[in-house]
């Protein structure tokens, strides 16, 4: 999506690390309408309210008081995927088991003994988070896909398991919380809680990374991006991580400049995303999955596709630095016949990734110049398994910025919106 | 890997040309004066070439020459002689054509070179490589190659500075696609992103100093490249015209697709693209050729636009020009790239196209291998007779009149005489406009004049025969001139934005410099003489009966006798007759024919106000027509002022246009008046009266472009009053010119179209006195209205 900055700010004190709901008290004086919160969004100035919260022990109070009926999901509906966080409690006691509902066991034990679900639904399970206490509740943390064009299937399983009997909120947020809204209500019975999809994004950002920081580290770089022999993955410490360029890249790609956790903007968009990378790919190869797409483009060689500064000038375009490997035209040699009769469907695909992610990694590094910012972490599923767009990205932004930019990436990639969701369903702002 | 892009024109690979001979050039319509050129350079694209030389070319000019009243030797009574004259005047031509006539034409340029010694021939652009050895060959002479984009800039430097209307916005289903801009007077600095197979965009500071501060790879050659991929079609022409008749919302997944609606709370409307070919990764259907170039075209062009603000932003720039093969005057990529631009900068940032950008490596090329003869030192003007003028490209008006196989576009320059610079007492030079009428916008008003120049085409043909009794192929001569000038008319009908925005003033200058294309460089020369002949002879009686005034009834006799003197004019026939018989006589029955005050537009009060203070330091008066105009009318006018103790600088014109006196003339006039009245003569001896040259050769006045002399001189002097006389220059054009000093704007209308839109009726008067806002005093306010 491609479009102008925005202005984002509102009363969020954010997730704490202790996960107390240190908002609550404060947004009971304060009720306002989440969904509606964005449109209201003013300057930049930060909470500065933070001060006025309880002490630990009223807060411990209203956990108990205000924490919501399992089951927790959170959900984030985007144009292809389907992200959705599922919080498995672990510290059930003997008599809460007793309680629990048949439908909640239902849901929790398939939700948590397989890992695929349907014909296309999955469940990353090296990035569960286990062992993780959240509203005073100990627990595992589960990250499910699946395409959004399955979210009928989803909704009958709902239907099925009686999903609406459990009288739970349903947090939920990206286009389709908007755009299914009538389809859960009416197929499945469920109300959403519908919420800003960039809210969520970097509340779940700053919370994994919260979580993340006692065990393997969630944010991590690549060092030596322009030497491919040396260049290896090292985790980053996202400590004081203002100012920040959050580039989350989905089917589009939002750009968003991030002050601090209440404070944001975004600062722009392009069309040209994960959406622009696969439906080329499937135009041009034949190809119908993302992981079919990303393994031929590994097997390709775009240098075949792509006219290079090289194929001009002979070499360096040396009045203008410009390096001869650099690409001068993206599907430049396609002009020609015969060269369009000589590539393969990899180069194809390989020149798509290298085209798309390259004109990211472009706007990104303008973007960055003019918010005058040098960290920029890139997030969303077009990174998934995907770091051949990771270490161009690294390459892009070290190279042309002559090592001013560095390009971060994290481990739950794709989940964060849903994470904010979830975080909004046990903290609501 | 990377981003970053090259500007290159398409690797000749891509085009399949077969050199096709079978045409043959008309000799005196392309390559025109190829015996005398010399400085060869060109530009040769994925599918165009441009050439460009430096040609002299043999003018007639009309001379006139002061009799040597002492010795006698005049034995007519003839003030001064007219004597047609050749004059060398320096011309550039360039001329755009297919890759696949380069043979033809450079075998053309062979056989009609006459004895030039050139030796080299600049060349730029991606095919330059491939057509070297076959242009040393051909014309002997060695390509010297230039960098592409040094020519493009010093080629968008020159068009910028000399063609006033080159910059245009576009706007589809707007009254005129086309409206063009002031980039007046200082060009600099500005964004250039150039659209090839990849994208550069470089920013210009100065004549000599830019930067390619970035670019993108995804360009013009993505949109090939790709789009050939996607839909099997391979011309660049075709992909486009699929683009145009697809729809992208099939295959765009939309932040409505995602939504359901608009995206509120960030402003994101529905239909904006939120995922280019987001819908061919899920929907398992087939997508048509059409549909898939129109996504992949809004997606490149939004890429660019995209990055064009991020630069224009970053380097804190308004003015951006886009250019390339894949802009090139194709209304499709114009639109999406103006949408792209509105939409990145809410508006903030108007895209801009150049009417010759197509030329500019050429130009630029050519300018540097003429930079021992410092083009740049000159001002040059766009020659409407030998261009060809912007073409209408929309496919959805004429999709075959894209296709220009066999065409040939020219550009011809003529190098001024005079170095031409802003009037400094302009109140805002960036925004001031010339013409009062936009004709490109004013469907009317265009339907009218149009209809008036080609209705007044037969006079303009007879006078010009007659204007030379002595030349018997003059008939011929002012045939191929009708034929001309009705086909630039016929052209501006279907295309008014041909020439940047047309206006009367357009209309009278194509007219002049098709005259002079076949060598009518003054028909009223002769008219002239006579008129100013008899006129004098009443000069001392007409001043007398002024001085005879009293000082109040003077000033008014003064003015209505400027006015008076404006009704001469050939354009009204009612006057001529008269005129013709008995001047005298006729200057009195043109009192009577002006409108009685209250005038159209009447500050006569104030101005006489104004009289009773003290006197201007300096007057600088544009004049108009010769004869009673100037004789009877302004300089008596003139004379006051002089009295009154105000230098008056008089302001005519450089070359002849209409019966508008020229430069030459009035020194000559000036002279014998000067004999007859002291006034005259001594405000010449003690350099209060002075006469200069408006750089200009046209009926009307673009006080943008004057003669740096004059600018100087205007300066010099201090310069205080502005008087601006007659249709063409205080009507048509300078109407609504706001300037930093008083200004008197005097003219009848002599046409009943004109009076009637204004409000008035046949022999109206405009009389426009204006003082600039801070320097109104509270009891001398209430200016004219309009």
């Amino acid at each position: 999506m491609a479009f102008n900055g925005h202005q984002r700010d509102d009363d969020d004190g954010g997730i704490d690390e202790d996960e107390t709901p240190t908002k609550q008290l404060r947004s009971e004086k304060e009720p306002h309408e989440p969904g509606n919160e964005a449109s209201s969004s003013g300057g930049r100035a930060t909470s500065e309210r933070r001060s006025s919260n309880a002490t630990p022990r009223l807060r411990r109070d209203s956990v108990k008081k205000t924490r919501p009926p399992f089951p927790w999901f959170g959900m984030d509906i985007g144009g292809t995927l389907v992200k959705l966080v599922y919080f498995e409690p672990k510290d059930i006691t003997a008599e809460e088991e007793q309680e629990e509902v048949e439908n909640l066991k239902s849901i929790r034990r398939y939700l948590t003994s397989n890992i695929a679900y349907g014909k296309t639904g999955i469940r990353d399970v090296h990035l569960e988070l286990p062992d993780l206490t959240l509203c005073g509740r100990t627990g595992n943390l589960h990250f499910i896909r699946f395409p959004t064009h399955d979210l009928p299937a989803f909704l009958q399983m709902g239907r099925n398991k009686h999903f609406s009997s459990l009288h739970t909120t349903l947090c939920a947020t990206g286009g389709g919380a908007y755009k299914f809204e009538s389809d859960f209500r009416t197929m499945a019975d469920l109300q959403l809680h519908k919420l800003d999809e960039l809210d969520c994004l970097i509340r779940g950002v700053l919370y994994i990374d919260s979580v993340m920081s006692r065990g393997p580290s969630e944010c991590y770089y690549f060092e030596n991006p322009t030497d491919p022999d040396r260049c290896v993955q090292k985790p980053y410490t996202l400590e004081n991580p203002y100012p920040l360029l959050l580039v989350n890249i989905g089917s589009g790609v939002s750009i968003l400049a991030v002050y601090s956790e209440n404070n944001y903007k975004r600062v722009t968009g392009t069309s040209l995303g994960g959406g622009t990378f696969l439906g080329l790919c499937c135009l041009l190869t034949g190809c119908s999955t993302f992981e079919e797409a990303l393994e031929m483009a590994s097997q390709g060689e775009s240098t075949r596709v792509d006219k290079l500064v090289r194929d001009i000038y002979g070499g360096d375009y040396e009045r203008f630095g410009l390096p001869g490997w650099a690409v001068a035209s993206s599907f430049g040699n396609m002009m020609s016949k015969e060269k369009r009769e000589s590539v393969s469907k990899e180069d194809l695909a390989r020149a798509t990734l290298v085209t798309i992610t390259n004109n990211i990694g472009s706007i990104t590094r303008m973007c960055a110049l003019n918010e005058n910012i040098e960290r920029v972490v890139f997030v969303g599923n077009f990174l998934r398994v995907n770091t051949l767009s990771m270490k161009l990205l690294a390459y892009a932004m070290d190279y042309w910025s002559k090592g001013q930019l560095k390009a971060l990436f994290l481990q739950h990639e794709g989940y964060f919106g849903a994470v904010g969701a979830l975080l909004e369903l046990l903290h609501p702002s | 890997m990377s981003t970053m892009a090259e500007c290159v024109r398409l690797d000749s690979s891509t085009s399949t040309h077969t050199m096709d001979k079978s045409i043959t050039l008309p000799p005196d319509e392309i390559f025109r004066n190829l015996e005398n050129a010399k400085r060869f350079a060109i530009d040769i694209g994925g599918s165009l070439t441009k050439l460009a030389y430096y040609s002299t070319v043999q003018h007639k000019v009309a001379k006139v020459r002061s009799f040597d009243h002492n010795t006698k030797e005049a034995s007519s009574d003839k003030l001064y002689e007219i004597s047609v004259q050749e004059e060398v005047t320096a011309r550039l031509h360039f001329i755009k054509f297919e890759n696949a006539y380069i043979e033809t034409c450079l075998d053309f340029i062979k056989d009609h070179l006459v004895n030039t010694d050139t030796k080299v021939i600049k060349a730029t652009g991606g095919g330059a490589h491939k057509f070297k050895e076959l242009i040393e060959r051909k014309l002997g002479l060695r390509v010297d190659k230039e960098d592409e984009m040094t020519c493009l800039i010093k080629g968008c430097n020159f068009v910028l500075k000399n063609i006033p209307h080159e910059a245009f916005v576009y706007a589809r289903h707007a009254d005129s696609e086309f409206r063009f801009q002031t980039t007046y007077p200082e060009i600099f600095p500005y964004l250039l992103v150039n659209i090839g197979s990849g994208v550069s965009i470089v920013k210009v500071e100065s004549e000599d100093k830019f930067e390619r501060i970035g670019g993108s790879s995804i360009g013009g050659g993505t949109f090939w490249g790709l789009g050939a991929l996607l839909t099997k079609t391979k011309r660049f022409d075709e992909l486009l015209q699929l683009a145009s008749r697809g729809q992208h919302t099939s295959v765009d997944m939309l932040v409505k697709d995602i939504y359901g609606g608009s995206y509120g709370s960030l402003g994101l409307t529905g239909d904006l693209i939120a995922s280019s070919f987001g819908k061919s990764a899920t929907a398992d259907k087939e997508f048509s050729k059409e549909d898939m170039a129109k996504s992949l075209l809004h997606m490149i062009s939004n890429d660019i636009g995209q990055l064009a603000c991020l630069y224009a932003k970053l380097h804190n720039l308004s003015r951006v020009y886009f250019g390339g093969f894949f802009i090139r005057g194709h209304p499709v990529t114009m639109h999406t790239i103006t949408y792209s631009i509105n939409f990145f900068t809410k508006g903030e940032v108007q895209a801009l196209f150049l009417r010759h950008e197509g030329y500019l490596g050429a130009i630029g090329a050519f300018l540097k291998g003429a930079e021992e003869d410092n083009p740049n030192q000159y001002s040059w003007g766009e020659n409407y007779a030998g261009s060809s003028g912007l073409m209408s490209v929309s496919p959805d008006m004429n999709p075959m009149q894209r296709a220009r196989s066999g065409t040939f576009d020219m550009l011809e320059m003529d190098r001024l005489e005079r170095q031409l610079v802003n009037l400094p007492l302009l109140l805002d030079p960036s925004s001031y406009i010339p013409d009062t009428m936009d004709l490109t916008e004013d469907a009317l008003a265009r339907e009218y004049w149009l209809f008036c120049f080609e209705d007044a085409l037969d006079g303009v043909v007879k006078r010009a025969v007659a204007s030379q009794p002595d030349m018997p192929e003059a008939a011929e001569r002012a045939e191929k001139f009708r034929h001309k000038y009705r086909h630039k008319l016929q052209t501006l009908r279907q295309q008014p934005f041909a020439y940047g925005s047309l206006t009367v003033r357009s209309l009278l200058d194509t007219r002049e410099h098709c005259l002079n294309e076949f060598n009518f460089p003054d028909p009223y020369s002769k008219i002239k003489q006579k008129e100013n002949d008899m006129a004098l002879k009443y000069y001392q009686k007409a001043v007398k009966s002024l001085d005879e005034l009293g000082w109040e009834e003077r000033q008014f006799a003064l003015v209505r006798g400027v006015l008076a003197g404006n009704v001469f004019d050939w354009g009204a026939k009612a006057v001529s007759d008269v005129l013709e018989s008995d001047p005298e006589f006729g200057f009195e029955q043109a009192k009577r024919q002006l409108e009685e005050r209250p005038w159209l537009i009447d500050s006569y009060d104030q101005w006489f106000e104004r009289l009773k203070g003290p006197p201007h330091k300096c007057a600088l008066f544009f004049v108009d027509n010769s004869g009673v105009d100037i004789i009877l009318g302004v300089m008596p006018f003139v004379r006051e002022l002089l009295s009154r103790g105000t230098e008056v600088v008089l302001a005519s014109n450089s070359g002849p246009a209409l019966n508008d006196v020229t430069n030459g003339e009035l020194q000559i006039l000036t002279e014998r008046i000067a004999a007859m009245d002291s006034v005259i003569q001594d405000g010449l001896r003690e350099d209060r009266l002075t006469l200069v040259q408006s750089g200009s050769s046209s009926p009307c006045l673009d006080l943008s472009r004057l003669d740096k002399v004059l600018a100087n001189v205007v300066r010099e002097r201090k310069t205080d009053l502005v008087i601006i006389e007659g249709m063409g220059r205080a009507i048509h054009t300078n109407y609504y010119a706001m300037l930093s000093c008083e200004s008197l704007k005097m003219a009848v209308i002599k046409n009943s179209w004109l009076a009637d839109r204004l409000g008035g009726k046949l022999f109206s008067v405009v009389f426009k006195y204006e003082v600039p806002a801070e320097k109104l005093s509270p009891d001398s306010a209430g200016l004219s209205p309009l």
